[in-house]
């Protein structure tokens, strides 16, 4: 299936992946190339057919509503890029 | 002590001809020395090993020990393990220590089982060559110029090297049947909701599913009933008793009716591979086993329906890696959006952002329907293939995958090429069903493997028949050249 740069563009943008000039032909060739293989789908006949989105058809289970961990705020933000008096930090958002 | 199967191991410990400490250390001493060669470990926990290997011995001494406590084996690097790198072999996480266990890991720890340290694997378990990790592609023992499959390359080389006598491994559209096959040993991917997934990185959440790799079907019976078992952390895990697999090991099979799909020997399968596979049917037949001829008329869909299923998944899991919380981050992010797009840039391998893009494609206004909606009716088609399938036969076989293993780069610049690797084992995920890989031949002295789908929770059985096979045969036995 074709599809055009700007839509990698803006898929792109969706999936938050910076693609950058040199590379950006290469991926839209192969994801062209992908896209035409699932495509193959669409030729088939799926009228009435119930969509499948577990093996066991179970549904999810429910449970009460009680604290059953501990807070561990330390050892969590231990493998934190950046932070500061228990917050994660990242670039200045708001002016 | 690395050529004893873990059956033997765990005999040779609880007699005391060795120790869980000499083991482990006999094991951390190959990895050391011959690792280098296969690139299969990429992180060695020597010092926890040899700790949890004494700890292991006093249970030993004490009487009452679990059946596999003391045996050494290696964790798929997509397992959390405390206070132990866990990368997925990305550059992502090549910092991320976790700050808890996987449940599979907590498993084995209560078993008393000892680990020698991760494998490598393709980046977020995408890939079918192990070529995508962030810490460069696995080498086949078998055949240095070749890949070892994917994902859990570095597991199944491992075992094949002797370097580790059993592994974990994940499974999400062959990751464990299909290395085991290219390296010559045996893997089950067990019922979808069968292993908890709680702790293990995920790729695609209603696809993926841990299993046991080992030489032997007797050694991945042991290792899955150490495994399995249901989850209160794992929303999708099944709550299904989890039978005791060795138990049932010698039973006959007899009267065994066995399904051989007609789409699974089309074209495209090498002729030596498919030379091994019926030879396999043959020596089954010969114990008593029935062959029938089946149809599975939806699995040409399979492949096209993973690569929506799967990529989408994909897409949504692992939204949350954007440099905030854990793992890699950008230098000087100008804003937050540069943060994320260029943390997730460099971050990221070039496979794994194809399926990222994939997924948000068919997951976009306006597409959902025609894409994600599809692919599940599709899926719901290829399940009913099994269902109807089953109610003739026992179990399905046929070749694990197309060919022996390829050469590093083979598949080239067109990523369809490697997606066709899995078009034997993809069927299988979507449906949810359990599938192993046993050895059955050699094709230019590379190993192939046969299939064994089962139904629902028909693990004992698969095993059962995998340990017939392989006490009238000797391929699970061949070791690569080199290997002593």
């Amino acid at each position: 299936m074709h599809i055009e740069r700007h839509e990698i563009e803006k898929l792109a943008t969706l999936a938050r992946i910076a693609i950058n000039e040199d590379t950006i032909s290469d991926v839209t060739a192969r994801l062209g190339s992908v896209l035409d293989l699932v495509d193959q789908l669409q030729a088939i006949d799926t009228d009435g057919v119930a969509p499948m989105s577990h093996p066991m058809q179970s549904t999810q289970r429910l449970r009460e509503d009680e604290v059953t961990e501990l807070n561990q705020r330390e050892a969590f933000q231990a493998v934190a890029p950046d932070i500061e008096q228990g917050l994660f930090l990242v670039p200045k958002v708001i002016e | 002590m690395h050529n004893l199967t873990i059956a033997e191991l765990v005999k040779g410990l609880q007699s005391k001809e060795f120790s869980s400490t000499e083991l482990t250390q006999h094991f951390l001493d190959r990895i050391l020395s011959l690792n280098p060669a296969y690139n299969a470990v990429i992180t060695i926990t020597a010092e926890n090993a040899l700790k949890a290997a004494a700890v292991a011995d006093k249970r030993l001494a004490a009487g009452n020990a679990p059946a596999l406590c003391g045996v050494p084996i290696l964790h798929k690097d997509i397992f959390c393990t405390r206070d132990v790198r866990t990368s997925c072999g990305s550059k992502m996480l090549d910092n991320f220590i976790p700050p808890y266990n996987a449940t599979v890991v907590e498993n084995f720890e209560r078993d008393g089982v000892v680990v020698l340290g991760k494998t490598n694997m393709d980046e977020f378990a995408m890939g079918s060559s192990n070529e995508t990790s962030f810490y460069g592609a696995v080498i086949n023992p078998w055949a240095a110029d070749c890949v070892p499959g994917g994902s859990s390359g570095g597991s199944a080389a491992a075992i094949a090297a002797r370097l580790a006598p059993g592994a974990t491994a994940t499974d999400t559209g062959g990751s464990i049947r299909q290395p085991a096959a290219l390296c010559g040993i045996t893997g089950l991917k067990p019922t979808y909701g069968r292993v908890s997934r709680w702790g293990m990185i995920a790729f695609a959440s209603s696809l993926d599913q841990g299993g046991p790799m080992a030489r032997t079907a007797e050694d991945c019976a042991l290792l899955l009933h150490s495994m399995a078992g249901f989850d209160e952390k794992d929303s999708t895990c099944i709550d299904h008793e989890v039978p005791d697999y060795s138990a049932t090991l010698g039973n006959s099979i007899s009267g065994l009716r066995i399904g051989v799909p007609k789409e699974y020997f089309s074209e495209g399968l090498d002729v030596g591979t498919e030379q091994a596979v019926r030879v396999a049917l043959a020596a089954l037949e010969a114990q008593g086993a029935e062959l029938i001829e089946i149809s599975l008329p939806n699995t040409g869909l399979s492949v096209p329906a993973y690569y929506v299923i799967a990529p989408a998944e994909a897409s949504a899991n692992l939204s949350r890696f954007d440099g905030v919380k854990y793992g890699y981050r950008c230098e000087d992010p100008k804003d937050l959006q540069d943060l994320y797009s260029r943390t997730r840039a460099e971050g990221f391998g070039e496979e794994v952002q194809r399926r990222i893009l994939i997924g948000t494609y068919c997951l976009s206004a306006g597409y959902y329907d025609a894409y994600y909606g599809k692919a599940q009716q599709v899926r719901q088609l290829i399940k009913q293939d099994f269902t109807s399938a089953f109610k003739e036969i026992d179990v399905i076989m046929g070749p694990t995958c197309p060919s022996p293993a390829f050469k590093f780069g083979s598949k080239g610049d067109d990523p369809v090429a490697m997606y066709l690797e899995d078009i034997y084992t993809i069927a299988t995920n979507l449906a949810g069903l359990p599938g192993m890989s046993v050895p059955c031949g050699m094709v230019d002295d590379k190993p192939v493997g046969l299939q064994i789908i089962g139904n629902y929770f028909d693990e004992a059985l698969m095993l059962n028949i995998a340990h017939q096979y392989q006490q009238t045969t000797d391929w699970h036995n061949a070791v690569p050249k080199g290997i002593l």
